[in-house]
């Protein structure tokens, strides 16, 4: 859209990324951490999904009106989960 | 201002006459016409089925239909009336049409995009419409579960597949507005030159935007609960049914902004050229637009406070919600204003512009007291709360459609309505709406439930009034229908300004031709430059 044109090279690399880190979610189901289960495993999709964001949908070469509503995307994420929160961690029983 | 006078005389609406023509079409106003078709035909089914409430409620015992036929009833008018009429009404018609002629530009960004948001729209409508004829549904709008995602014995699936569909067409339409607000403004058209119904649908597109996702898969995941089993929602099954109301609000709060914002655009036009007036505080009335998009996605707590939603959560929603009073107040003060001394020219744009604003304060001062959470323990659930977002939805948002529709139908079609049946249309539709959902309020805080066919004698005077209401509020409805199609063939031609409006759109000839402007305008003026008191020659029919 910006004609910046991604070489393949890096597509590649990017999907060979994703790939490992796949094979690394796999591998850590073997694994039980207790509590770091969850955790790591949004660790890793939060890195997949930066960098399906970033070079697949080409963001990371966008203008800034395209970072302000990327991130703005994100914020909104943030809002609906903390005033979902802020019911569930506060239903206490009388 | 500056542009060329069209002297081209092929326009938008006579350059093809065949089916092709239109349902192939990429210009932005034939698809506007398209949209215009298309929920009006849903607005018609959403009034048929307002008919079959109001005519049951006649009666205390509601003898017209059965309870569950009354479900049905009531779900589908929800749900026809907001996804399918008030959520594209104004954005997918008047902003198709107006906003790239508004800002100077040929289409908007991306034509086919914009088409293929009319395809999807029509898609999700056959959806909905087939799950209505195949027997209905009866969870209401809202598809609360688990009732929606485990008991309902009526036709979910099918509707929610049709909802979540047409979701895509209001974020295409969203995007393309964003696109091209962004990308295509006439030199010398800076933001802050803009027209208020840009403002008010680039905030609305935002909410489209960031919030319709969230319905879509909200919707997915009922479709999902139901047909495979898995616990999401439903607690037997390790769901929790209070995630739905919180994913659920945190777009259908918004979604009445979506509803309102663009008609507040459209009562900004129409204030300021009837009065006369450039309009009072223009920033504050731009960034309002913005502040009532942002400080909608805070308060959709205040529809579950007695849900079972913590007591915490509820005042923090509750004091979150009266923040949104603060960006409303500054419109309705600032409107105010600029008729303040103005030079009024009663004609049926402004009255129905009235209509908005007053009708508007008191939906919106009523949701103040809904967003107060003891009081609201009161009524909710209640007539009070339906009568409050009727204000809102009806008063406010169907007003201002009416109005976009009597100051923009001459530059649509090229012909002039009849002014006096107009006039006299919007007043009955104003009595109507008045004596249809007043006497809702009074009902409700005397304790009479929504969502019931039957009610106690006691109550009936009231139903009987709202239901006569209503009567004169369709008459209201169905004579503008008449004068219009007649103005299509006898009315009188338009001219490219018959208001002697200021905005970039009056600057082309009526109807339009395919591509606006012959030559792109520049602009060097503020928006609204209007001469106060001064009517430059005298204005159509006036």
């Amino acid at each position: 859209m910006n004609g910046h044109v991604v070489s393949r090279k890096v597509y590649y690399f990017i999907f060979a990324a994703l790939m490992v880190l796949l094979i690394l979610t796999i591998s850590m189901a073997y694994f039980d951490l207790g509590p770091f289960n969850v955790i790591i495993a949004l660790v890793i999709a939060i890195i997949k999904a930066t960098l399906v964001i970033l070079y697949f949908m080409h963001v990371r070469y966008g203008s800034r009106v395209t970072w302000v509503f990327v991130s703005a995307g994100f914020f909104w994420l943030i809002i609906m989960f903390t005033l979902t929160m802020s019911d569930f961690v506060t239903r206490f029983s009388f | 201002m500056e542009a060329s006078e069209s002297t081209d005389h092929v326009n938008y609406l006579n350059n093809g006459y065949g089916v092709k023509s239109w349902l192939l079409t990429t210009d932005h106003k034939r698809i506007a016409i398209l949209y215009l078709i298309s929920i009006t035909i849903f607005f018609m089914i959403g009034g048929f089925f307002a008919l079959v409430i109001r005519l049951t409620l006649l009666s205390p015992e509601g003898t017209l239909v059965s309870a569950d036929t009354y479900n049905k009833m009531f779900t589908m008018h929800g749900i026809t009336m907001i996804f399918f009429f008030l959520i594209p009404s104004i954005p997918a018609v008047f902003g198709n049409f107006l906003v790239p002629m508004m800002i100077g530009a040929r289409d908007l960004a991306f034509p086919k995009i914009n088409l293929l948001s009319w395809y999807v729209y029509i898609v999700g409508g056959m959806f909905t419409l087939t799950a209505m004829v195949m027997g209905g549904v009866d969870t209401g709008w809202t598809f609360y579960t688990p009732f929606s995602s485990g008991y309902s014995h009526t036709n979910v699936v099918p509707t929610v597949i049709g909802v979540f569909i047409l979701g895509f067409s209001s974020i295409l339409t969203g995007l393309n507005f964003i696109v091209t607000i962004h990308k295509m403004r006439a030199p010398g058209l800076t933001w802050f030159r803009l027209p208020l119904f840009i403002w008010a649908h680039y905030a609305t597109s935002v909410i489209q935007i960031l919030g319709t996702p969230v319905i879509a898969i909200t919707l997915a995941l009922v479709g999902f609960e139901r047909i495979a089993g898995v616990g999401i929602f439903d607690p037997n099954i390790g769901g929790d049914p209070i995630l739905f109301q919180h994913l659920f609000w945190f777009y259908s709060h918004p979604a009445v902004y979506i509803m309102v914002l663009p008609a507040m655009g459209v009562v900004s036009e129409v204030v300021t050229c009837f009065s006369r007036r450039k309009l009072f505080g223009y920033r504050q009335m731009a960034f309002a637009s913005m502040a009532i998009a942002v400080f909608g996605f805070l308060v959709w707590g205040h529809h579950m406070f007695v849900s079972g939603q913590s007591v915490y959560a509820g005042m923090a929603f509750s004091a979150l919600s009266f923040l949104v009073a603060i960006p409303s107040a500054v419109k309705v003060f600032n409107w105010t204003a600029t008729l303040y001394k103005g030079t009024i020219r009663f004609q049926t744009p402004v009255l129905y512009a009235f209509g908005f604003i007053g009708l508007f304060t008191i939906g919106g001062l009523t949701g103040i007291v809904l967003a107060t959470l003891p009081v609201d323990v009161h009524v909710h659930d209640t007539y009070f709360v339906i009568a409050h977002f009727h204000y809102i939805m009806v008063g406010g948002a169907v007003m201002g459609y009416m109005a976009a529709l009597h100051f923009w139908w001459p530059k649509m079609t090229g012909k002039l309505y009849s002014e006096g049946w107009s006039k006299l249309a919007a007043l009955i539709l104003f009595v109507g709406f008045n004596l249809t959902f007043f006497p809702q309020f009074i009902l409700g805080y005397l304790g009479m439930p929504r969502r019931y066919h039957i009610y106690p004698p006691e109550f009936q005077v009231l139903n009987v009034l709202s239901t006569a209401g209503a009567s004169i509020l369709g008459l209201g409805y169905i004579i503008p229908f008449f004068y219009l199609m007649w103005s299509l063939r006898k009315g009188k031609t338009a001219g490219d300004n018959p208001w002697n409006a200021k905005g970039l759109e009056w600057l082309t000839s009526s109807p339009p031709p395919t591509f606006n402007f012959e030559k792109t305008p520049i602009v060097n003026e503020e928006a609204y430059a209007y001469t106060d008191g001064v009517f430059e020659e005298d204005v159509a029919g006036g």
